[in-house]
């Protein structure tokens, strides 16, 4: 099952957390930075996977955000890479071109479709339309250029449709480029 | 810019018809021209222009409000971040006072705020009310809000729990699809006892009943999963099992989704009851894997179809052996063949999410193969594809593949192949890693040789982080496939060459043992430990091992004038003074064994140990032993010589101390490895079931405590061969025969509160006295078993015999690691004319016997007195005295109890006063203690004040008993 999720930019800052067992408030602190501490160091020949404690992370980088799903050490790799690339999929439909500001600004909505995605540390629901859900109204779900062009390095896009080897590509570009995060 | 305090009216319009989209329900008073505007809108008549504008408008709003409401409050700096926050919670905290009634727009939005604030990392302790108050909404987007704050911010305050769990309550009556799951997701989300105790009732029944929408269904199978994993026995499985098995067939492929996790951990736990799930799972996976890649809409991911939901349904045939019925057998196989199959097929497409997805369930598919073990056509299949992915591009697939080879464990892989990734083309090293556990994992007799040879020489270019497992991993091996012992000793002595730093004590240690054990192989290591420290820098841990070895067997070696003993211990010497005083030391029992080992190095050796740089020595421990060493080597004649520096006796087989730390450092398993740290602080007296806080170490013989195997526990103690005779097995660690506790006992152990020696148990055939020590938080305690008949007694692992009226010794080292109430017990079991016999005594190790006096003056007394005055801090007693009330027999007794006895401290020259430290091994514990006899009534008054209400209590009551 899974433990918790996180979805963290390169400077630490968490963008969502989502914690599947009891953890007290230091422990979370606790595993935030830990789990910063041991998904930022690996590059991007690195497999996607680190053992954890007694657990492992999935995790996966778009743009400067990484996406961190923390299982049980007997669970499926890749069904659970896949489940992240899926998510930021939905968001990415959902935020039409998804950013770090959306997560940040639209942190409910974000809620909601984790919510629609995983429930109690199970994969609940895959199908992309079905997970932004029945109650957004279609001209909630989809404003398009809301942000204002080149809004800095949090309005980076997470190009998420984009195939793996592209991915690291960009992925690597901007551990390249030494913009300083607001924030 | 709008100000955030005041949104205009528009603005706030145009927020509540947003929030009220998608829900019937009576709009609230808005300027009229915009109602219009949203009618035409939803009408689809309104021009193309117009709602190109009116789309532009609402972007604009919608910035504007997200600029005002949210980016004000990230500041430039910290500092001003903070203190903007601080002026919101300021602003927020006066609207949720105000007379004012807030509407439901205006909470919404605070409590929306607040829980910004609380995301970026600030503290938020109200606004728990509003956001109850939220729950009861009508409107989506409050609800919402509502919801997530009290997912977010859980708050075991149980008066709002009332009022959560009711509105809950109404929410899933509502029979509204979106209420019932934001309900849903909220109790899945906090997921507490008290959520558990409400809802477990009602939950099955919305999961099974007809008339549920699909989405709630879904929530509410993964809800069930949560309170079952909470609370387990609050959600028994009751009639509803069969039916949630049938949710397996549902048209709905997310029903599916959820249902299958529910049912697998379900049937973890009861697999009969959900058995007929198998047959269920497999027409479902059947269906799935031959459909086209289109069949499933939605739920075909990159052509792939429905990969999640194939993963859970592979995940749950796990819990159950093959199925017995051929038939569903039989498909179950095809399916697994056209998995396997499809893994051969060209991709459909390029992309990496495409190859992941039919990875995951290709993986999943080995894995049930492996598990089942059935179908070797299969198994041969599954092992040639994981060959394949060897030899892939991608990083993740090799790493996969080499970790479910580990679950296979079989050598019909080419190690070859896998060698090839434990060299250092390999970028990752948790790859590499999983290399080495594959080679692991795959060695046996007919490999061991050359797996061993192949781990060394990677060793040599290992990564560091790996460097230390490896190491042990090849001392095993070494150990447990070694025919020929010279090799063995080969291989560990190339260990410390290659990786001296990562040999850890027990590796060395063990292969001392093994040199001793077998005296075949005790020449040849003479020799080589010989060869090997002529090296110019040796480590040294082949030093440690070279000198323990040849102050044993360099005599076996001395006859080739190459290594004659003149010549073995200027070697040795010559490395001397360039290690650790550990070592040091060892060596110095390495020259005295010489010393009767070669009568003509005597002198030389005398020489040394008289040099000022040992006799001098500012170290304590080698100063210690140079003069001891010189003075035995003066006095004793050979004889005693011979006698004292006898070669070690064999050691005891046990369980190599190399796998417990391998299986220490691998960790618990799968156990929660977050809760370590409690678990390490639980009570635990030699891994027994006795929980008590002072641990007890028995040291079998002071000899074997050389090589630091102390902690180690003692050999397995099963009845013994031998019969007719007495056995004192006392350091059995099996829990089986736990005798209730001798009679007699308890009074003795009373006794033992103020004095630390004298009989503890006696009967006809036994007497047990005890002799102890205490210095803070360790102690030392001898116990001497008597035997009281005339018969033989044999006792193991302590010495072999005992003979009539004679006694035997054991040591038991005491450590308290925090205060405890329960003293505790030791099991003797013996056999007395062939019956046996088992006798529990309590050993009297309490809580006073940790105590280190402390003096003090008056003033200082009464002063700390007085901070110790909390009520949990202090406990009173009185109780009537039970011996006569002298006051030089009380005063002894508070000695003996082992606080200090403070004279001229109380003004009333008739009390006792004592003071001291209690010490465990993380903290000390300051005691004051205070006892006013009333000698009309023949009553005491104690009271007693510590730091910890524990302590307290505790030794109140020890002390109370003995007046």
């Amino acid at each position: 099952m899974i433990r918790f999720i996180l979805i963290q930019n390169r400077a630490g800052k968490t963008r969502l957390a989502k914690w599947y067992m009891q953890f007290d408030d230091d422990e979370k602190q606790k595993l935030i930075e830990e789990v910063h501490a041991v998904v930022t160091v690996r590059d991007a020949k690195h497999t996607n996977f680190v053992e954890f404690r007694n657990f492992k992370i999935i995790y996966r980088r778009y743009a400067g955000l990484y996406f961190c799903i923390c299982v049980d050490v007997n669970d499926n790799n890749l069904a659970y890479l896949e489940a992240i690339h899926n998510f930021v999929e939905v968001l990415n439909e959902y935020f039409h071109n998804v950013c770090e500001l959306d997560l940040v600004f639209n942190f409910y909505k974000v809620y909601t479709v984790v919510d629609e995605m995983f429930l109690a540390g199970e994969i609940r629901e895959t199908s992309q339309t079905k997970a932004w859900g029945p109650p957004r109204s279609p001209s909630l779900s989809c404003p398009g250029g809301r942000h204002p062009a080149g809004s800095g390095p949090q309005g980076r896009r997470l190009h998420p449709t984009a195939s793996g080897p592209q991915l690291r590509a960009e992925a690597t570009s901007c551990v390249l480029s030494n913009r300083a995060v607001v924030v | 810019m709008m100000s955030w305090e005041k949104p205009s009216r528009c603005l706030r319009a145009s927020r509540s018809k947003t929030g009220q989209k998608g829900l019937a329900l009576p709009p609230p008073p808005r300027p009229r021209q915009l109602a219009l505007l949203v009618g035409l809108l939803k009408a689809e008549i309104l021009p193309l222009t117009l709602r190109v504008r009116l789309t532009r408008e609402r972007v604009r709003v919608e910035k504007a409000v997200k600029e005002t409401y949210l980016c004000s409050l990230l500041g430039k700096s910290k500092e001003a971040e903070i203190k903007r926050i601080n002026k919101e919670l300021a602003n927020i905290r006066s609207k949720f006072k105000g007379d004012k009634a807030l509407d439901g727009y205006s909470k919404k939005k605070y409590v929306c705020k607040l829980l910004f604030i609380f995301l970026l990392g600030h503290d938020i302790d109200f606004g728990h009310m509003e956001a109850v108050n939220l729950l009861s909404s009508n409107r989506y987007t409050e609800k919402q809000i509502g919801y997530l704050f009290i997912s977010v911010l859980v708050n075991s305050n149980s008066e709002l729990i009332r009022l959560i769990n009711n509105a809950i309550k109404n929410d899933l009556a509502s029979r509204n699809p979106t209420f019932m799951g934001l309900a849903l997701h909220c109790i899945a989300n906090v997921g507490s006892r008290e959520m558990a105790e409400a809802f477990a009732g009602e939950i099955p029944k919305i999961l099974v009943a007809g008339d549920t929408m699909d989405s709630a269904k879904q929530s509410a199978a993964l809800c069930l999963l949560r309170l079952y994993r909470t609370s387990p026995h609050l959600v028994p499985t009751g009639d509803w099992a069969s039916r949630v098995v049938h949710l397996l067939n549902d048209q709905h492929l997310g029903v599916v989704t959820a249902a299958t996790s529910l049912i697998t951990t379900l049937a973890q736990k009861n697999p009969d009851e959900f058995k007929t799930s198998v047959s269920l799972a497999v027409s479902r996976l059947s269906r799935i894997v031959t459909s086209a890649s289109t069949d499933l809409q939605d739920y075909t991911y990159y052509f792939v179809p429905a990969p999640w939901l194939s993963v859970k349904l592979l995940r749950l045939l796990q819990c159950y052996p093959p199925p017995e019925d051929p038939a569903v057998r039989g498909r179950l196989t095809e399916c697994l063949e056209t998995i396997l199959n499809k893994a051969q097929e060209p991709p459909k497409s390029k992309k990496v999410q495409h190859s992941n997805a039919k990875n995951a369930v290709l993986f999943e598919a080995i894995s049930l193969i492996i598990h089942h073990d059935s179908e070797p056509n299969l198994l041969v299949r599954a092992c040639n594809q994981l060959g394949q992915f060897l030899q892939h591009r991608e990083t993740n697939l090799r790493y996969l593949a080499l970790e479910s080879m580990c679950t296979l464990a079989s050598s019909e892989f080419s190690h070859e192949a896998v060698k090839t990734h434990i060299e250092t083309t390999e970028r990752d090293v948790s790859v590499r890693q999983r290399a080495v556990d594959l080679l692991y994992a795959m060695c046996d007799r007919s490999n061991a040789q050359q797996i061993v040879a192949e781990m060394l020489s990677y060793l040599e270019t290992a990564d560091y982080s790996i460097r230390e497992e490896i190491v042990l991993k090849v001392a095993i091996l070494a150990e447990k496939y070694a025919v020929d012992y010279t090799w063995y000793v080969d291989t560990i002595l190339n260990l410390i060459r290659i990786a001296g730093d990562y040999v850890s004590e027990e590796v060395w240690y063990r292969v001392i043992q093994i040199v001793i054990n077998r005296d075949d192989v005790q020449g040849y290591a003479a020799k080589t430990v010989f060869e090997s420290l002529q090296a110019p820098a040796c480590h040294e841990n082949l030093v440690k091992v070279g000198g323990y070895i040849l102050g044993e067997f360099g005599n076996l070696i001395a006859g080739d004038p190459r290594s004659s003993p003149l010549v073995q211990f200027n070697l040795l010497h010559s490395k001397f003074h360039l290690c650790s005083v550990p070592t040091r030391a060892l060596l110095l029992s390495t020259y005295i064994k010489f010393v009767n080992l070669f009568p003509e190095v005597k002198p030389t050796i005398q020489d040394v140990l008289r040099s000022d740089s040992q006799l001098r020595n500012a170290d304590a421990e080698l100063q210690q032993r140079a003069v001891e060493y010189l003075r035995l080597s003066t006095v004793a004649s050979t004889d005693i010589l011979a006698t004292v520096l006898e070669e070690m006796p064999p050691f005891p087989e046990r369980e190599s101390s190399i796998l417990a730390k391998l299986k220490k450092k691998k960790g618990p398993g799968t156990v929660m490895g977050l809760e370590e740290g409690k678990r390490e602080r639980g009570p635990d007296v030699n891994g027994g079931p006795e929980p008590a806080p002072a641990s007890a170490t028995s040291t079998p013989s002071p000899s074997a405590d050389l090589l630091g195997l102390g902690a180690v526990p003692p050999a397995p103690a099963g009845p013994p061969p031998s019969s007719g005779g007495l056995l004192v097995d006392v350091f059995s660690d099996s829990p089986s025969a736990v005798a209730p506790l001798a009679p007699g006992s308890e009074d003795n152990f009373a006794r033992f509160v103020c004095k630390n020696n004298g009989v503890l148990f006696e009967n006809q055939l036994l007497q047990i006295g005890l002799k102890s020590e205490f210095r803070q938080n360790l102690g030392r305690m001898f116990i001497f078993y008597g035997n009281k008949t005339s018969t033989h007694l044999q006792t193991k692992p302590v010495d072999p015999t005992v003979d009539g009226g004679a006694q035997v010794q054991q040591v038991v080292n005491i450590e308290c690691v925090s205060d405890f109430t329960e003293a505790p017990v030791l099991n003797i079991q013996f056999r007395y004319g062939g019956t046996f016999q088992n006798v529990s005594v309590k050993l009297p190790i309490t809580l006073n016997k940790f105590f280190q006096p402390t003096e003090m003056a008056s003033q200082d007394f009464f002063q700390r007195w007085k901070q110790l005055s909390s009520p949990q801090q202090e406990v009173q007693n009185i109780f009537k005295a039970k011996h006569p009330m002298d006051t030089e027999i009380t005063k002894a007794k508070i000695i003996g109890f082992g606080s200090a006895l403070l004279e001229e401290v109380d003004p009333n020259p008739a009390n006792f006063v004592g003071a001291g430290i209690i010490h465990t091994r993380t903290t000390q514990i300051g005691c004051l203690l205070r006892l006013e006899p009333n000698l009309q009534a023949q009553m005491y008054r104690l009271t007693l004040r510590t730091s910890k209400e524990t302590v307290s209590q505790r030794l109140c009551a020890l002390l109370s008993e003995q007046f």
